[in-house]
């Protein structure tokens, strides 16, 4: 049985949460396994992420070098092909850090690669057997990947029950190899942080929020009107936001805002997980004419309809009801 | 600057509800309507507003076969100077790691300072780009959603991280970008566009050609396939109303209400 590792990403001396998610998921390869960790970066902010990892893992790697202090996917795989083991496997995030540096890991390990998983149902010889989705979590297919010369798997973040801790403390084994210079091709600026907007959908009770089904620009305004009269805000997903219908501050979703309103309407929203990874709570009430949509398999309560009619008709409900309570 | 962009055609599904066939093993396919993926298109429109700013010119590749050209087409219609295909019956079956291997012998035989990809294609795997400029040793950067030219042999980029931050990086040409969508506003392709370019030729691009090695591609190589298509059986899934419109409405708002969200 190969060794598996858990790439954790950490900020501020802090290791992600999805670092348990990672483990849970070593574990459905090989349920006798306990997987190491392996941390890049430097000085006292790699060893707080060390020390704040929870006893999720045999051991954790630990691998210093000033040039990893921030992380540079590249520079970050030529140390990392250096220390694993031959035909190791390793499963990271499927985040934005993830994204950049799996599959060139994997070519470089000359490893299997598979992104994206959602399941894994476990290994059969040295066939790994999981689960991923295609056309934006419409369908979901099965995958066989050949990991006799180690494999690459990212993990789809929220995927993976976390594992819970088994000791409360683990060894940390610093693996201070001989990288050499460590240079790159692309270097790090800076972090422009996203500006807020000119409402801030963070902190509203009822959020109306499109999708592609909204169509056209000029019917952003349907959803408009049904907001001012809840006394809501317009929200979207990442399609409204491409087209420039909405700015980028009403987006929700992975590369969006988190929320957490207290009801979400969903109008005309399929459901890619990057979307649902904004949504943290709060009622989630679907519209969609599409039944098959995959946010009905996690709304609370979905209505299969047109939204450019529903909601116009939805608007001049709630007016009445207003004009009734006012008299 | 001579910039790449590779491309795939893939099933619309802003056109199409993508569904199990009857036989459960793969989607659907009748009646399905093709067309550029999404990002691929972004990467398209920003090669083409480079080489506007740049000079130089853009080349549209796709691995694929004869139903591919359609794409190609239609890219060249938006601005692109040439579109390649690159096909053989020996690449039926890559995973994308031999997508990737392919596409290297086809870099190899250009000069280009610029390699763009579509961040991700129908299969969310986001894997091509990143494969191939390790292959090549290019610097790489995934989620690109702006690219300044600072000199001839830098970028000045910005990549999409979480909570609608930005990263910004220097990246050294040549390289490999894998565009987000939003990036630009492709601009429109109307039939007339299309008409143009009807008859100009497209050159097929063989293994041979490439000098590939057909036992490095292909199905047998693959270390990863897809091996159906299925439906997961639903969890709890949403209630879904069963009334009228009318009562639809007044449930929504029963539940607005009892929520805590409407005052």
């Amino acid at each position: 049985m190969p060794q598996i590792f858990c790439y954790v990403t950490h900020k501020n001396g802090t290791t992600d949460d999805a670092a348990a998610e990672l483990a849970a998921a070593a574990r459905k390869i090989d349920p006798a396994a306990f997987p190491a960790a392996i941390l890049t970066g430097f000085g006292p902010a790699l060893d707080a992420a060390c020390s704040s990892l929870p006893g999720t893992f045999s051991e954790i790697w630990k691998v210093p070098n000033e040039a990893l202090a921030y992380a540079n996917a590249e520079l970050i795989r030529k140390a990392v092909v250096k220390v694993l083991p031959p035909n190791s496997i390793v499963l990271l995030s499927h985040e934005h850090f993830g994204i950049d540096l799996a599959p060139g890991l994997s070519i470089k390990m000359n490893a299997a690669f598979v992104s994206d998983a959602v399941e894994i149902e476990g290994l059969e010889g040295s066939t790994l057997k999981l689960v991923r989705q295609e056309f934006g979590g419409q369908i979901s297919a099965h995958v066989r990947c050949d990991i006799s010369s180690g494999a690459v798997i990212t993990i789809r973040p929220g995927a993976f029950k976390p594992l819970e801790a088994i000791s409360t403390r683990t060894a940390v084994v610093e693996k201070s190899i001989e990288v050499g210079a460590l240079t790159a091709g692309r270097r790090y600026r800076e972090t422009i942080i996203a500006e807020v907007g000119d409402v801030d959908i963070t902190k509203q009770n009822i959020l109306v929020s499109v999708g592609r089904g909204i169509q056209d620009k000029d019917n952003v305004a349907i959803a408009e009107e049904l907001a001012e009269v809840l006394g809501a805000a317009v929200s979207c997903s990442r399609p409204v936001v491409d087209a420039k219908w909405l700015l980028k501050s009403r987006q929700v979703g992975s590369s969006g805002k988190t929320v957490k309103p207290k009801v979400y309407l969903a109008c005309g929203i399929s459901g890619a997980s990057q979307h649902l990874a904004g949504i943290k709570g709060g009622f989630l009430i679907a519209i969609n004419k599409n039944r098959k949509a995959p946010i009905f398999q996690v709304a609370d309560v979905g209505i299969v309809d047109d939204i450019l009619e529903f909601l116009p008709e939805l608007t001049s409900k709630v007016r009445e009801m207003r004009t009734v309570s006012a008299k | 600057m001579e910039i790449l962009v590779c491309a795939k055609r893939v099933p619309d599904t802003s056109e199409n509800e993508i569904q199990l066939n009857p036989a459960g093993n793969d989607i659907e396919r009748d009646d399905l309507v093709y067309s550029i993926n999404e990002a691929d298109n972004y990467a398209v429109e920003e090669a083409l507003q480079i080489v506007a700013k740049a000079g130089g010119s853009v080349t549209v590749a796709t691995v694929g076969d004869e139903d591919d050209e359609e794409i190609l087409r239609r890219e060249m219609a938006m601005g692109a100077n040439r579109g390649v295909l690159i096909s053989d019956d020996a690449f039926h079956g890559s995973d994308g790691c031999g997508i990737a291997r392919i596409l290297k012998a086809f870099v190899q035989k250009g000069n280009y300072d610029l390699i763009l990809t579509g961040v991700q294609a129908e299969d969310g795997a986001a894997q091509i780009g990143g494969m191939l400029a390790a292959m090549l040793d290019y610097p790489f950067a995934s989620l690109v959603n702006s690219i300044e030219l600072l000199d001839g042999k830098r970028l000045k980029i910005c990549r999409e991280i979480e909570g609608g931050n930005r990263e910004v990086n220097e990246i050294d040409l040549p390289c490999v970008l894998s565009i987000q969508t939003g990036i630009n506003e492709p601009r429109y392709v109307g039939m007339r566009g299309i008409r143009a370019v009807a008859s100009v030729p497209i050159p097929t691009m063989r293994a041979a050609d490439l000098g590939i090695d057909v036992g490095s591609v292909g199905e047998a190589t693959a270390k990863v396939k897809r091996v159906d298509y299925f439906v997961p059986a639903l969890g709890k899934g949403a209630e879904i109303l069963q009334g009228n419109r009318e009562a639809n409405i007044d449930k929504v708002l029963e539940l607005l209400e009892a929520k805590g969200g409407l005052r």
